[in-house]
């Protein structure tokens, strides 16, 4: 059983700040991932909840017990490390019996612990081994292996994933979404990749800039983002985001004409950021009494669908999912017109979501 | 193969491979021999009486002839010596190594104010030339009160070799990743065993370095045994073998088999070393 709560952490680096005050809930059975930019603070996050580095300010409570002057290794807690950080001198068994001994286990619970984690990860025929005789994902699973013979209530893995190639990436990926069902504890997954995000996590916490932006299930971050930077972060290609002018229901885009929100947008500003993701929009001839005007500049044919990437006047760039069938030209005008109820309206100062 | 490899061999062909290669196994060979015959003729010499040292120097002895190695068994304290510089030389190396290594690790691994300072502080060690400061030391071993004991010139050997091993292990301590230290931690491991099991293994290497360059020095130093023992049961090998050197007569086949003796542990101790010594000085190099 681990259930979290992150109440006011920050952390300083001398006079740096780096997480300005994060607030958390995480409940037992969780699979949460912590998904931003490079240099968000998701990493450092992760150090704080594993220990390694000390919290700064605000409280880290595992199953209501603070843990802020825990040793990491009293918090019933494992973790991943990006690089695995195997040790180089021992096999595979010693590395994974390392840590257990420690935990003042007697030998037989050791070694059962040890060949379950094995039989699970299917590690038994490298043993033997050592971590320069073993291939990326080979290494990987050992690392995985050396924290679940802990039984730890919380697992964390730093990117798992960064180091290994891209067909191996979604089968491993699979691995930890089934690793983590089978076991049940708690898991807290790093990732700077929104598709990692999506398909793996219970919820995503979308962190930018030491802060929480948004933190929700893969749905709700996508079908309701609360703000621009976790509209345009989450999905992909991503959403293009428009400077329009408010009249009544119709919204207006400089030099492009305008097209019908097709909802009612709550509050009173005219000028607003209009949020459009290529499933949310659709291509109409140039001729055509409604949309915007835009020119095409490039498609790209994926098999199932294709995505047009045109030109609105005022310069955007955006993506239109649509048929292969009917894919227009480069260099094409076209009018591009929303799919009722599939916009996103964001205040255009503070770039929060405006609601529907 | 490069494209500047691959216009090469074409110009040059089988006969300027050749010639190449040639050229750099003459150098190599010619290199070893100047390194190996001062150290053959010892051996040779160690065999011969003074008039065929003087006579035939190059010419093969009769290996049958161990009268001189009989004669430094029997005339001088030579195991005495050998235990002697054992004693010194191993004890130094212990408390080298030790010291070297803690010091280096702190440094390296743990963020606090002055580490830098402390750094500094050692390799300044190395500019001093300790033999010019060899009055004041005399002074301060006597004041110490270990004048004539193998203390005085542990102390010193201990002072000249911190300087070389702290600044090489600390550069290898800080290469090793920081995220091994952190898996430790998770796992439990105290911040003792942490360098005991974890990075001691992984600075092996560099501790064998480290050893090898103090060793040869201090198991041939003959300069502060001279001026800090004066009994003979005290004596190292270096300044115990001077027996045979006198003012007027020299046995220097004797001699020649006393150096032998002498230098035949640092060199079998070399050669056992030699794998983890060549492994740590190219470990930077491929990883």
């Amino acid at each position: 059983m681990a259930q979290l709560s992150l109440r006011g952490i920050r952390k300083r680096f001398k006079a740096l700040e780096v997480l300005h005050g994060i607030d958390l809930e995480i409940s037992h059975g969780e699979l949460i991932v912590f998904v931003g930019p490079s240099g968000c603070g998701k990493s450092t996050l992760l150090r704080l909840i594993a220990g390694l580095d000390p919290i700064s300010d605000g409280d880290f409570l595992l199953n209501g017990r603070r843990m802020n002057d825990v040793a990491p290794s009293r918090r019933g807690i494992a973790m991943v490390f990006q690089s695995y950080a195997l040790y180089p001198h021992m096999d595979v068994y010693e590395n994974m019996a390392f840590g257990a001994r420690l935990m003042g286990l007697t030998k037989a619970e050791v070694e059962a612990r040890i060949a379950d984690a094995a039989r699970m990860l299917r590690l038994e025929p490298l043993m033997q081994r050592k971590p320069r005789e073993l291939s990326g994902g080979q290494r990987q699973r050992v690392a995985i292996g050396r924290a679940l013979v802990r039984k730890p209530e919380l697992l964390l893995l730093d990117e798992p994933l960064s180091n290994l190639d891209a067909a191996l990436r979604s089968d491993v990926r699979l691995e930890i979404a089934k690793l983590h069902r089978d076991i049940g504890g708690t898991t807290i997954y790093v990732t700077h990749d929104q598709v990692e995000a999506m398909t793996l996590a219970d919820r995503i916490v979308v962190m930018n800039q030491g802060r929480i932006e948004q933190f929700g299930t893969p749905r709700e971050l996508y079908e309701t983002p609360a703000n621009t930077f976790v509209a345009t972060f989450i999905g992909s290609p991503r959403m293009a985001l428009l400077p329009v002018t408010r009249d009544g229901s119709q919204l207006g885009l400089a030099g492009s004409g305008a097209v019908d929100a097709g909802m009612q947008i709550a509050g009173d500003e005219r000028e607003l950021t209009l949020g459009v993701r290529p499933d949310g929009l659709i291509l109409r001839p140039a001729n055509a009494a409604t949309g915007l005007a835009a020119k095409v500049v490039y498609t790209e044919y994926l098999g199932d669908n294709a995505y047009v990437y045109a030109r609105l006047s005022e310069g955007t760039l955006v993506s239109i999912r649509c048929s292969p069938d009917t894919r227009p030209a480069p260099e094409e005008d076209v009018r591009i017109d929303l799919v009722p109820g599939k916009a996103h309206v964001f205040n255009r100062t503070s770039g929060e979501r405006l609601p529907a | 193969m490069s494209a500047s490899a691959m216009a090469y061999s074409d110009r040059s062909g089988l006969v300027g491979r050749l010639g190449r290669d040639g050229l750099i196994q003459i150098i190599l060979i010619a290199n070893t021999f100047i390194m190996l015959a001062p150290i053959v003729l010892m051996i040779f010499s160690a065999f011969k009486t003074n008039p065929q040292i003087f006579q035939t120097p190059f010419a093969l002895p009769d290996f049958t002839n161990l009268s001189n190695i009989a004669k430094i068994w029997t005339e001088t304290n030579f195991l005495r010596y050998l235990i002697n510089s054992a004693i010194v030389t191993g004890t130094s190396l212990l408390l080298i190594l030790t010291l070297g290594t803690m010091a280096a690790y702190a440094i390296a691994r743990y963020q606090f104010t002055g580490s830098g300072f402390v750094l500094m502080f050692f390799v300044a060690g190395l500019t001093l030339p300790l033999k010019l400061a060899i009055i004041p030391l005399f002074v301060l071993m006597r004041d110490l009160g270990v004048l004539n004991t193998q203390a005085a010139l542990v102390i010193i050997y201990v002072a000249m070799g911190l300087p070389t091993t702290v600044f090489i292990m600390t550069g290898f301590i800080r290469t090793l990743p920081n995220e091994l230290e952190d898996a430790a931690r998770m796992d439990g491991a105290s911040e003792a065993r942490i360098m005991w099991s974890i990075m001691l293994p992984l600075v092996r290497p560099a501790m064998v370095i480290a050893g090898i360059q103090n060793v040869v020095p201090i198991w041939n130093d003959f300069f502060f045994p001279l001026i800090f023992i004066q009994s003979d049961h005290l004596k190292t090998l270096p300044q115990g073998l001077t027996t045979f050197m006198g003012e007027y007569t020299t046995d220097w086949g004797v001699l020649f088999a006393g150096l032998t003796l002498s230098a035949a542990p640092i060199i079998l101790i070399y050669i056992i070393l030699s794998r983890q010594f060549i492994n740590g000085m190219t470990a930077g190099a491929v990883k």
